[in-house]
């Protein structure tokens, strides 16, 4: 118990000596999961909502398929796309071990799923809820898509989160193609995993206390701008 | 329109600095994989700046096991290796994968446990020491990782003429990880565990657990550099690698080697040459 007392000691003094190494690394955990959950968004908005509305051979398969890829096991993530990233495999010439770009690639094919299938199971039952409405509107599945999209943005703001959480709490992958290279892919797990091999469990504590604050900076700004959306909406209302 | 065009661009900008951050990286930088034990000692942290401030060129560490770190190069995933096994050097180097093997520094391995003694090991040399945690069926933590100290810690065994990890038993068990995370278990275990010396100096969560068996020649712990073939990866910044081999064998390199000291205690010794 008393590692997590110090724990709190340590995370108190890290916050507040502004260490510029520490925020180096605050700063590229931030980066690459923001980068990893903006495309995982860009491309797992629209194939979710597919999913949900769309007609097409395979939808099914690949729904389930889908929902099973949210466990996948980072560690596995972060070996296949080492094998993809490293000089011995196909994509090596593009020289992206060891970088940041290797460490959003993971994160990226570790989050997709998550946002794909939540936004899935969001815009299906307000697809349930509306679609007759949208319908006799005169609206094809495509519009359809873009509206519900647009409706149901509070709740996938939720899944971006559910999506930004895992990636920025994520070791095994980001250890594996970025290799904790000090100033250059050292993230905040990958830190507290390096400190906890040092014996230093205060440190690693305190580093996972202030990466639970970001996390809570985090959701606490898209839970404001979803409840400041909704007050709109009514006054719009009225 | 107006608003997506300007996310747009915003999340192409974020991506291009981060491609950036990695292209600045990669035009003078030489890549090395080393073994955890160099890394968590904080030497390589010590010393490597003042070789960038002389050469300029920066060194990535990309701190795995022995066994791991040698794969790396095989793949040519880095330029060089800094690495403590030499069956699996040798290996490397004859198999054509590495180059210009080059000792630099070395220190030993030591047997801890708990500070009670409980197995009466103190003092003695490594192969009685094995066998009487042996015969008293004494909690060892093997590394599990094939690891330059693994290696190590199998070939004593074998000295010792034992092979407990071939025997179903509960008291020789794997632990699978690094020296850092072994040590942890250790101390949580009050278990035995072969460790360099580096790690164990530097580490912090020992509690109860203290040096038992030291000083036995068995348990020398050279650091080798090799270099990765080029002819098996043309990318390979060989000239980089081998300034960097150079200057930790220069008197320079030697005397900050020999003076890195943790909580007040030497870790390494520079090769006499």
């Amino acid at each position: 118990m008393s590692s997590t007392d110090s724990g709190f000691g340590a995370a108190l003094s890290l916050l507040f000596s502004f260490d510029p190494q520490l925020w180096r690394i605050v700063l590229l955990s931030l980066q690459v999961s923001l980068i990893a959950l903006a495309i995982a968004c860009l491309m797992g908005l629209p194939a979710g909502a597919a999913l949900a509305i769309g007609r097409f051979p395979g939808r099914r398969i690949l729904i389930v398929l889908v929902n099973t890829m949210m466990g996948l096991p980072p560690v596995v993530v972060g070996l296949v796309v080492y094998l993809a990233l490293s000089r011995a495999g196909p994509l090596g010439d593009l020289e992206l071990l060891f970088t940041p770009t290797a460490m959003v690639i993971a994160q990226t094919i570790l989050i997709f799923p998550i946002v794909t299938a939540l936004t899935r199971q969001i815009i299906e039952s307000a697809w349930t809820d509306t679609g007759e409405q949208l319908r006799a509107l005169g609206a094809g599945r495509r519009q359809a898509m873009g509206t519900l999209l647009w409706e149901t943005r509070g709740a996938l703001a939720t899944a971006a989160a559910a999506g930004f959480g895992r990636a920025i709490a994520e070791v095994g992958a980001v250890i594996i193609v970025g290799g904790n290279i000090a100033e250059h892919t050292r993230v905040m797990t990958t830190t507290i995993a390096l400190e906890t091999s040092k014996g230093n469990l205060a440190l690693a504590i305190g580093l996972g206390i202030v990466l639970l604050l970001i996390a809570l900076v985090l959701n606490g700004a898209i839970y404001s701008v979803r409840e400041f959306g909704r007050d709109r909406q009514q006054i719009r209302l009225i | 329109m107006l608003q997506t065009s300007r996310h747009v661009r915003g999340i192409a900008l974020a991506l291009f600095s981060v491609c950036l951050m990695a292209d600045a990286a990669r035009a003078d930088t030489l890549r090395i994989a080393s073994t955890t034990s160099l890394d968590n000692s904080g030497l390589l942290a010590a010393i490597l700046p003042v070789f960038t401030k002389q050469s300029g060129i920066k060194v990535h560490v990309i701190a795995v096991g022995t066994g791991q770190a040698i794969r790396l190069g095989r793949n040519g995933d880095v330029d060089m290796v800094l690495v403590h096994h030499r069956p699996a050097e040798d290996r490397f180097v004859k198999g054509g994968h590495g180059i210009g093997r080059t000792e630099i520094m070395y220190n030993d391995f030591v047997l801890i446990g708990p500070s009670g003694d409980p197995a009466g090991i103190k003092g003695r040399l490594i192969t009685p020491a094995l066998r009487r945690l042996a015969a008293r069926k004494a909690l060892f933590l093997s590394r599990g990782d094939r690891s330059g100290t693994h290696g190590r810690e199998v070939s004593l065994w074998q000295r010792a003429g034992l092979t407990p990890w071939k025997i179903k038993s509960s008291w020789y068990r794997k632990a699978g990880a690094g020296m850092g995370r072994t040590l942890n278990m250790a101390a949580e275990l009050r278990a035995h565990t072969l460790t360099d010396r580096g790690t164990w100096l530097s580490f912090r969560n020992r509690r109860s657990l203290a040096i038992l068996v030291a000083g036995d020649p068995a348990l020398n712990n050279i650091y080798a550099a090799i270099v990765v073939n080029p002819k098996r990866h043309p990318h390979i910044r060989v000239t980089k690698a081998r300034a960097l081999i150079a200057w930790l064998l220069s008197s320079d390199g030697r005397r900050r080697i020999a003076a890195y000291k943790v909580n007040g205690e030497l870790l390494f010794k520079p090769i006499k040459r």
